[in-house]
């Protein structure tokens, strides 16, 4: 599959932020993922978590686990 | 419709204690420090009067305003005299109409006797005068010496000085220091050698007068004069309608002869301007007639070929044929629409509907994305509202005043005259800015401190504050533990006290020295009421959303939240950004701010629209970009917003575009999107339409038809026509309809209407049974949310690095004169003061590069390069250059790149790592944009379309 690299680093931009926040900062980036990205972008940061994740970051490869199944792909 | 002509005073209220009197016997009650004259025209008496107005400080010197009092002696005027209790004042007597007739004489003396075809026949004061004395003989002539044959001042685009007409009142010199601030004019020589002079006796373009029309609106003469009031002649009628630029949202009277607009009035009665203006809104209105302006309706095959001008009915069929057939193919995902701040807020909304509801898809955005985006997340975060605190009128009970990242007296410049009078009483100023913005250092006002950061280093400055405040002990501990979250202000205050958070420890990061960071925190803190005014310099960074709650967290930690003169205050950067977010625009979020996941609220609007919602967030515009690269995305309908000039990396937007296979592009003028577009729907302008805006202090106002749309159809006429054809029936008949719906479905609107409107004037929401008539301040008990939020706020340093091969910071900006991408102020005479985009560049970095004034210069960044010209200036630091991006022959964003906020996406505009050389001119790439521009905007002439004759 494609490298998305775009939304590595997005992921990655917001995982840095709630790793700096008290508590698990894994479930803020998850629900950041939740409540602003579009579907077809959660599911393909799933698909490149499940093709082994190069490029996240701990947190965020935390927090993409966490992440609830994707809508139905687009 | 509105009063041609203002109800004029004399002096500005006063606000003491009341005290009654009589004039010509009858008994007025006014508050204590009012003038004779202001209490006589409450009183119903018009004291004869020329250098005095409301909206002036009294001058006392035109002498015709002269009354006599019991009791004392003389002959006072009486705009500079007080009221006093139990005063007996008279205004008509033989000796005060035997003065005023000679002091009328006197000016008329030295007037040329050309009312008949004066161009301010009929709104002349001292015509008025003339006849109020009962003037009836001038028996000085012409033979002496006088100053009729003085030359006539035309360098001014839109207003003409004749100094033959003035009668030296200084109304004009006053209107310049009081409201304006600007202090270009002032009365050079003495007794009958006097005379008004701009700058150091220059002409008025040439001087430093900001064209902003304090001083024609002051004139009680023809001596200052619309250019236009000369070519057509006194208007006939007047509404009030509301501003389509900044965020400040002035109110003007739009001032017609028929269909013709002949001038538009600051209105006195405006709650955001009071009567004051910009060049922008006063003068440049000249777009809406301009020959570029598309009128007709045009479609195309791909974007090839040439426009074909077609009826509204096969334009729109052919629109929603597109849409319709990309839906089959592609699915509802691929297809989107993006609003404009500029849009009213009726036209947003239908938009964002038509998308949802007839596609069932949450794919809308609106240009908020590249602005204020992370205003809307960060103070949704910290207080529980995505808007700014106060309204105005707060800054005049503010005593120190911090600007962060925003320049107001080019991009606010109504609100910065309200800044800079608090200032000149006494206020103190911080700003925070890379740039020495001119309120810096502007005549009687100086900043306590600048802190002329390195660009992108807003929250390391921000948490470095907040380390002053807390390791000084100067937390407003009793607001913090009364109004806030205590256990997220332990850990925040615990963090920020840390040393690394020290103005010490991160001066090497920020370029600010840690005593100017120690000694604003100081008066920031202990300074009495202090408020917090901040623009796009805070919002877009790639760590906007995190300095917006850094911003949060001072204003929390201070107490500086929830009473007139604090707050935390979003200077918006179009008309329309608050409203535009408000109604619902954001695809994560329905109108009021309410998630699209949230049940109940889909439930409304589902059941208000009839149609099913999507519970998912859509694409941003970012994302529907990268989207439409990857080939997923098809179809996008633009109103009002030129995204491939005005978001950053151009040529990916570029791409973006030129991969969809239907763009409808709905504006006024064949924008630079509309080089991608397949169908161009053709709008109308602010004057043309009803509506409402809402500006950057929550205030709704009314946009009123004044003229006929030379289009043909209201802009929300037209997303109704397309809502139709493509399936999704709208039957609105006025827009104050659309309103009644917004204000059912939106709790924060529940007690908007027209009718409120038209009452009201205007209205600042949260407008419902709990603030009938609005909320000037919020958070006045309680934060919206509760206890208010601290959020820890590190810095995290931006990925667009300095090197070897781009070693200088690129920030943008605007400048006074022309407006976010220029498509309406590049076609006024605005052009004038900027005709294109320069770049500014510290003395050192030039010479070290050779590049002398004026030079063409090469600017490159990793994303791409473009040439302009180089104007030399210390305002910059050395390693950083400065911008604007208002003309499409510059596309300044072709430079920026594809860095954005962490939260929100909006992009990184203000940090670009670039390098400059020395250019023989335009570039490659601009001639080939020029030329491809150039093909894009062929339109078949009508006969060519016509079918061969048989």
């Amino acid at each position: 599959m494609t490298r998305p690299d775009r939304l590595i680093y997005m992921a990655n931009q917001i995982a840095a932020f709630f790793a700096a926040q008290p508590g698990d900062a894994a479930i803020g980036v998850a629900g950041h993922l939740k409540s602003f990205w579009d579907p077809h972008m959660r599911a393909e940061i799933l698909a490149w978590r499940a093709a082994g994740g190069e490029g996240l970051s701990p947190v965020a490869l935390e927090a993409v686990a966490r992440l609830e199944a994707a809508a139905p792909a687009r | 419709m509105a009063r041609l002509l203002d109800f004029d005073l004399g002096t500005p209220q006063a606000s003491g204690a009341p005290v009654t009197l009589t004039v010509d016997g009858r008994s007025v009650t006014v508050p204590a420090g009012t003038s004779i004259l202001r209490a006589a025209a409450e009183a119903g008496t018009q004291i004869p009067k020329l250098c005095a107005t409301d909206s002036l400080e009294a001058f006392g010197s035109c002498r015709l305003c002269l009354v006599e009092i019991d009791g004392r002696a003389g002959t006072p005027a009486s705009c500079t005299t007080p009221v006093a209790e139990g005063m007996a004042v008279r205004t008509q007597t033989p000796k005060l109409a035997k003065l005023r007739r000679g002091v009328m004489e006197l000016y008329i003396s030295d007037h040329p006797l050309d009312c008949l075809t004066c161009a301010a026949n009929g709104d002349c004061e001292l015509q008025d005068m003339a006849g109020a004395v009962g003037l009836r003989e001038v028996r000085y002539g012409y033979e002496g010496e006088n100053h009729l044959g003085l030359p006539c001042d035309e360098s001014n685009p839109y207003f003409t000085f004749d100094p033959a007409k003035c009668i030296v009142c200084s109304r004009c010199v006053r209107a310049c220091d009081e409201v304006q601030g600007t202090l270009a004019l002032s009365v050079e020589d003495r007794g009958f050698d006097s005379k008004i002079a701009a700058g150091q006796g220059e002409l008025f373009l040439s001087s430093e007068c900001v064209s902003c029309g304090a001083c024609v609106q002051a004139c009680p003469t023809a001596a200052l004069t619309e250019k236009a009031v000369i070519e057509i002649g006194q208007p006939e009628r007047a509404e009030v309608t509301t501003c389509a630029y900044c965020g400040v949202g002035c109110t003007f009277k739009a001032e017609m002869r028929g269909e013709e607009l002949v001038r538009m009035v600051p209105w006195k009665d405006g709650k955001a301007n009071h009567g004051h203006s910009c060049v922008k809104g006063r003068f440049a209105w000249g777009y809406a007639t301009h020959r570029e302006r598309i009128l007709e309706p045009m479609i195309r095959a791909s974007i090839a070929e040439p426009w074909r001008t077609v009826s509204w009915d096969e334009a729109i069929a052919y629109a929603a044929s597109e849409f319709a057939r990309i839906e089959a193919a592609h699915g509802p995902y691929a297809l989107g629409g993006i609003t404009s701040s500029r849009c009213t807020n009726e036209e947003t909304y239908l938009v964002q509907k038509m998308i949802r509801a007839r596609f069932g898809v949450n794919n809308v955005d609106t240009c908020a994305r590249v602005c204020h985006s992370p205003t809307g997340y960060g103070l949704k975060t910290a207080f529980g509202t995505s808007a700014g605190t106060q309204d105005f009128d707060s800054v005049e009970h503010a005593d120190v005043i911090l600007v962060i990242g925003a320049n107001p007296t080019d991009g606010h410049p109504v609100f910065a005259s309200r800044m800079k009078r608090r200032l000149r009483k006494g206020a103190k100023l911080i700003v925070i800015d890379p740039r020495r913005i001119d309120l810096v250092r502007t005549p009687h006002v100086e900043a306590a401190h600048h802190l002329a950061l390195r660009p992108g280093a807003n929250v390391a400055v921000l948490t470095a504050l907040a380390h002053v405040i807390v390791a000084e002990g100067l937390v407003d501990t009793a607001f913090v533990r009364e109004r806030c979250d205590p256990e997220d202000f332990a850990a925040w205050a615990e963090h920020v006290a840390r040393p690394e958070h020290s103005p010490e420890a991160t001066e090497a990061t920020t370029g600010v020295p840690a005593s100017t960071v120690r000694a604003a925190a100081r008066l920031y803190a202990t300074g009495g009421n202090a408020a917090i005014y901040y623009g796009l310099g805070v919002t877009e960074h790639s760590q906007g959303s995190t300095s917006v709650m850094a911003i949060a967290n001072l204003a929390m930690a201070t107490g500086n939240v929830g009473r007139p003169g604090v707050g935390v205050n979003p200077l918006r950067g179009q008309n329309n950004v608050q409203g535009a977010c408000d109604m619902g625009s954001f695809p994560h979020e329905l109108a009021g701010y309410r998630h699209v996941s949230d049940d109940a609220t889909r439930a409304l609007f589902e059941a208000a629209w009839g149609a099913s919602l999507d519970p998912e967030p859509g694409l941003r515009i970012p994302n529907m970009l990268d989207a439409a690269v990857a080939g997923r995305f098809k179809g996008l309908y633009v109103q009002g917003e030129d995204i491939l000039q005005s978001d950053p990396n151009t040529r990916h937007v570029a791409a973006g575009l030129a991969a969809m296979e239907c763009v409808i592009v709905h504006d006024l003028f064949l924008n630079e999107t509309a080089n991608y577009a397949h169908v161009f729907l053709p709008g109308s302008t602010f004057l043309e339409k009803n509506g409402t805006f809402t500006n950057a202090e929550r205030r709704i106002q009314r946009v009123r038809k004044v003229m006929s749309p030379r289009n043909g159809l209201e802009d929300w006429e037209i997303t109704q026509k397309l809502s139709n054809a493509l399936g999704y029936p709208m039957a609105y008949d006025h827009p104050s309809q659309i309103m009644d719906e917004i204000a059912r479905l939106t709790p924060t609107f529940a007690g908007v209407s027209y009718d409120l409107l038209e009452r009201e004037g205007s209205v600042q929401w949260p407008c419902n049974d709990a603030a009938p008539t609005g909320t000037p301040v919020m958070h006045l008990e309680r934060f919206v949310r509760g206890a208010g939020k601290f959020v820890l706020t590190d810095y995290v340093p931006t990925d667009e690095k300095v090197g070897p091969r781009f070693p200088l910071l690129l920030t943008t900006g605007r400048i006074l004169s022309q407006y976010n991408v220029g498509a309406q102020t590049r076609r006024t005479d605005n052009v004038l003061w900027h005709e294109e985009d320069v770049l500014e560049i510290h003395p050192q970095d030039a010479e070290d590069r050779g590049v002398r004034e004026g030079d063409w210069v090469r600017l490159a960044s990793r994303a791409g390069d473009t040439t302009l010209r180089a104007r030399i200036t210390d305002r910059v630091a050395p390693g950083v250059v400065y911008t604007t991006f208002h003309h499409p022959g510059t596309q300044a964003n072709v430079v920026t790149t594809d860095y954005s906020d962490w939260a929100t996406n909006c992009p990184e505009y203000k940090v670009t790592a670039v390098q400059v050389a020395p250019s023989n001119g335009p570039s490659d790439w601009q001639a080939r944009y020029e030329a491809m521009s150039e093909r894009s905007r062929r339109i078949v002439a009508p006969e060519s379309q016509a079918e061969p004759a048989e």
